[in-house]
């Protein structure tokens, strides 16, 4: 078996050593303290300064995965860590290698997504010499980490990789980086690595202030028109039972943020999907008129909110969060719960005395639901919808297939057509808004997702080709991945805001140059396909679904396709735009 | 709007934005809501922050980074070693509205190594050290300025003389306006630093980060 293969541990012959060596190396100390944390996937690219730490990994049981790009390792290792909720593990060398992983770093940190970042750095005595290869790379990803680290020598070198492991997991998550010089890793130590633990200066509040949520839940009591926004907060606390519990036993409607996507099965009655730029009508209805929003585990992002003037204007705010910081930063919350999603929704229920009477709250929303369809039209002889192979797809799959995404309008569109039920199943880059997301998210969470889940991408063209080189990766490992090019031959999105904004000039946005991506896949070693038509649409996502390994189907989509609903940046959620003269 | 009309060839269908329903209430750019006839912005103020950090690599980028990063206005900030060999204090004199002055005191304290930050009260014990090198023009007239603001002289030559002066940032301001009268050559000013009053504690370590002193 090739030492390249990504093989779970468990699988290989006689490769586990039940008693491992004692350590040697600081590089041996940084691979043992990533197994007692039970890391079971890396994913990098090689590199001088951080080769003896692979060097450690030669008899290690954990799997490293090569990936084409240091991006392509960072993306997938965050992916890794939304589907399994543990952190995801990339590495890199010094230089270029860390510089390549900025991008995917800075995903993380926006969505909190659980990531551990080890870079390779030019030895001790060199830095600060503008060495080859050196770069200050805890300067530069300072701002964008959870916390990151210098190894200052051999003997602590281990400790501290368990406590950027304990500190991505723990708390709100997100990412943190080990910088590892290249003596230390070489550098002799015989100390064994103890548990991953945080530094007894990060205490993240466990439960609510009991006061607050009693002050708060009688304000929810009185609502008349109470919402229940689950941001991805909830997901990342494991909450998605408390808060479906809750919501349905005090019958009140949910929305969920882009992020939140899965929280909170779609196909629920009491669900409005999704609010923000994109969102739902009635979602981003409800939110305008409610008189008492609890919202969890949400950072009141701009692409959820619009202009903050007229975000849910007449609603009292209780806002419960891991992270105190977020408690009125982009909007003011009369109540603020500071604790772990799970246990405030349950001090929350336990609180409130009476449920809210929303009987008739919930007859409007029900109303909006029918004013406000997610339904589209379609013409057989006309251009392919990117709406209709959505909708295919989700048919042709089963309910617990992971979806990924690049960004643009065919992010937009798998998020409003697909129906999503199960938290851990929406994998996409929301804060960050990073194309070339997708490949390699999906090769992350298909080693994450369980043998018998579906992993399904949809990307889009311009999307595609940032990251596309990935696919060399899923062909090596034959990893079982389809991905939807959701093709209309521009960047999209920045076509319909020049439709939108700037008179139709299609400054660069234009991509009919790309190459035939069905094509393409096959010389990355992948099975291609294509689509130009409705009648085609059904047989050959069977057998791109079928196929084993990576499909790629380079789907043909109407090229004047918009988005909508859309609120435009900044605008009014309440005045969201149906059609472009609603602009 | 009935179910069952055709959507549109481009977009949606559902009844258009003039003609929905409509909040009655707005909130102001900072996210308060508000009541639509006083639609007033929360004024900035200049106070002190304190906040007791644990000595690690990076600690005091890491402060400075958060301030530019989510530009905060900052007038002064200052560092220095505590009673605690691990531990330093940063003080930090701000100008921003009340939700900002919460907003910094928050992203401070999510900061790893920060254990302690504070708002100061405004009986706080403030203080902030000044250098004044001025032409040595008139050194009779320099000295009795010197003595009014209870200075020192550190350094008096032929050509120059330099002044240390100490105070409130009142007491600062008001020197060096009267040092202004003579050739101001160069002027360097630590910023502040505090601490709380009488027995109040200036910051409060929990039990878990203390160490032995
Ligand atoms: C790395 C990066 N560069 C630029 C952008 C700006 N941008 C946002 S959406 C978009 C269009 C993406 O095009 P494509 O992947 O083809 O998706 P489509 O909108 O056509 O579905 C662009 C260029 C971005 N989000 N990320
Ligand atoms: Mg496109």
């Amino acid at each position: 078996m090739s030492s390249e293969r990504a093989v779970p541990r468990e699988e290989r012959d006689g490769e586990q050593d039940s008693d491992p060596d004692p350590v040697t190396t600081g590089a041996e100390s940084v691979v043992r303290a990533l197994e007692n944390a039970g890391v079971e996937y890396l994913f990098g690219v090689q590199g001088g300064a951080i080769m003896p730490v692979y060097d450690a990994l030669f008899d290690s049981g954990m799997t490293h995965v090569t990936m084409a790009h240091e991006q392509g390792a960072v993306h997938a290792a965050d992916a890794y860590g939304i589907v399994t909720g543990r952190p995801g593990i990339c590495m890199a060398t010094s230089g270029p290698g860390a510089t390549n992983l900025v991008t995917g770093i800075a995903d993380a940190d926006m969505d909190s997504d659980p990531v551990v970042a080890l870079t390779g750095q030019v030895p001790t005595d060199f830095v600060g010499s503008d060495a080859f290869q050196e770069t200050d790379t805890t300067g530069v990803t300072r701002p964008i980490t959870k916390e990151n680290y210098f190894a200052s020598d051999a003997d602590s070198v281990g400790d501290t990789v368990g406590e950027a492991f304990a500190m991505a997991a723990r708390g709100r998550q997100g990412p943190t980086l080990v910088d590892l010089p290249k003596d230390v890793t070489n550098g002799d130590t015989d100390a064994e690595p103890g548990s991953a633990e945080t530094p007894p200066t990060y205490e993240p509040a466990e439960t609510a202030e009991p006061a607050a949520v009693e002050r708060a839940s009688e304000a929810f009591a009185d609502a008349d028109q109470p919402v229940i926004l689950a941001g991805g907060g909830v997901i990342k606390a494991e909450a998605s039972e408390e808060l479906r519990a809750f919501a349905t036993d005090h019958e009140v409607p949910v929305v969920t943020t882009m992020p939140g996507i899965g929280a909170f099965p779609e196909n629920h009655p009491l669900s409005l999907e999704w609010a923000g730029m994109h969102g739902t009508g009635y979602a981003n209805m409800a939110l305008t008129l409610t008189d008492c929003l609890f919202a969890v585990g949400t950072r009141f992002d701009d692409r959820l909110t619009g202009g903050v003037e007229t975000f849910a204007p007449d609603a009292e705010i209780i806002h419960a969060d891991i992270d105190p910081a977020e408690i009125s930063k982009n909007v003011e919350a009369e109540y603020g719960l500071v604790g772990d999603a799970a246990a405030v929704i349950e001090q929350f229920d336990a609180a409130l005395d009476e449920s809210p009477d929303t009987d008739e709250w919930r007859a409007q929303c029900e109303e909006w639901k029918r004013e406000y369809p997610l339904d589209y039209y379609i013409d057989e002889d006309d251009p392919l919808r990117p709406e209709f192979v959505v909708e295919a797809v989700d048919a042709a799959t089963d309910d617990d297939t992971v979806v990924t995404t690049g960004v643009g309008q065919h992010q937009m569109w798998a998020s409003q057509y697909w129906t999503f039920t199960e938290p851990r199943t929406w994998v996409s880059s929301h804060g960050l808004g990073a194309m070339g997301y997708g490949v390699p998210a999906t090769i992350g969470a298909r080693l994450a997702a369980d043998e018998d889940q579906s992993v399904v991408c949809f990307d889009g063209d311009g999307s595609f080709l940032m990251t596309c080189q990935e696919l060399t990766v899923a062909a090596r490992e034959e990893m079982d991945i389809t991905v939807f090019v959701l093709n209309n031959e521009y960047i999209g999105m920045v076509r319909q805001w020049q439709d939108g904004f700037f008179e139709g000039r299609h400054m660069a946005s234009d991509y009919n140059w790309m190459p035939e991506f069905d094509v393409l896949a096959e010389a990355f070693g992948a099975n291609g396909y294509r689509i130009d038509d409705y009648d085609e649409v059904e047989d050959t996502i069977e057998a791109a679904l079928a196929d084993d390994g990576p499909s790629v189907v380079d789907v043909h989509i109407d090229p004047q396709a918009d988005v909508f609903p859309m609120v435009p940046s900044g605008g009014d959620n309440g005045l969201f735009a149906l059609r472009g003269d609603h602009l | 709007m009935s179910s069952d009309e055709e959507p549109p060839k481009r977009g949606l269908k559902g009844p258009a934005p003039e003609e929905r329903a409509r909040p009655e209430g707005r909130r102001n750019s900072q996210g308060i809501r508000i009541d639509p006839d006083v639609e007033a912005e929360q004024l900035p103020r200049r106070t002190t922050i304190t906040a007791l950090v644990s000595n690690q690599p990076g600690v005091l980028s890491e402060v400075s980074g958060l301030f530019s990063r989510r530009q905060f206005n900052i007038e002064s900030l200052t560092v220095g070693p505590t009673q605690n060999p691990d531990w330093s204090r940063v003080t930090v004199v701000v100008e921003e509205p009340d939700p900002n002055v919460e907003q910094i005191e928050k992203q401070l304290d999510k900061l790893v190594p920060v254990i302690h930050t504070r708002e100061l009260g405004d009986d706080a014990v403030r203080r902030e050290l000044v250098l004044v090198k001025v032409s040595a023009d008139n050194p009779e007239r320099i000295h009795a300025i010197t003595e009014m603001y209870d200075g020192r002289t550190l350094d008096a030559g032929p050509r120059t003389v330099t002044v240390e002066l100490t105070g409130s940032e009142r007491v600062i301001d008001d020197a060096l306006d009267a040092f202004r009268q003579f050739d101001v050559r160069e002027i360097a000013r630590t910023g502040h630093t505090a601490l709380a009053r009488g027995e109040t504690k200036t910051s409060i370590a929990p039990d878990r980060v203390k160490t032995d002193e």
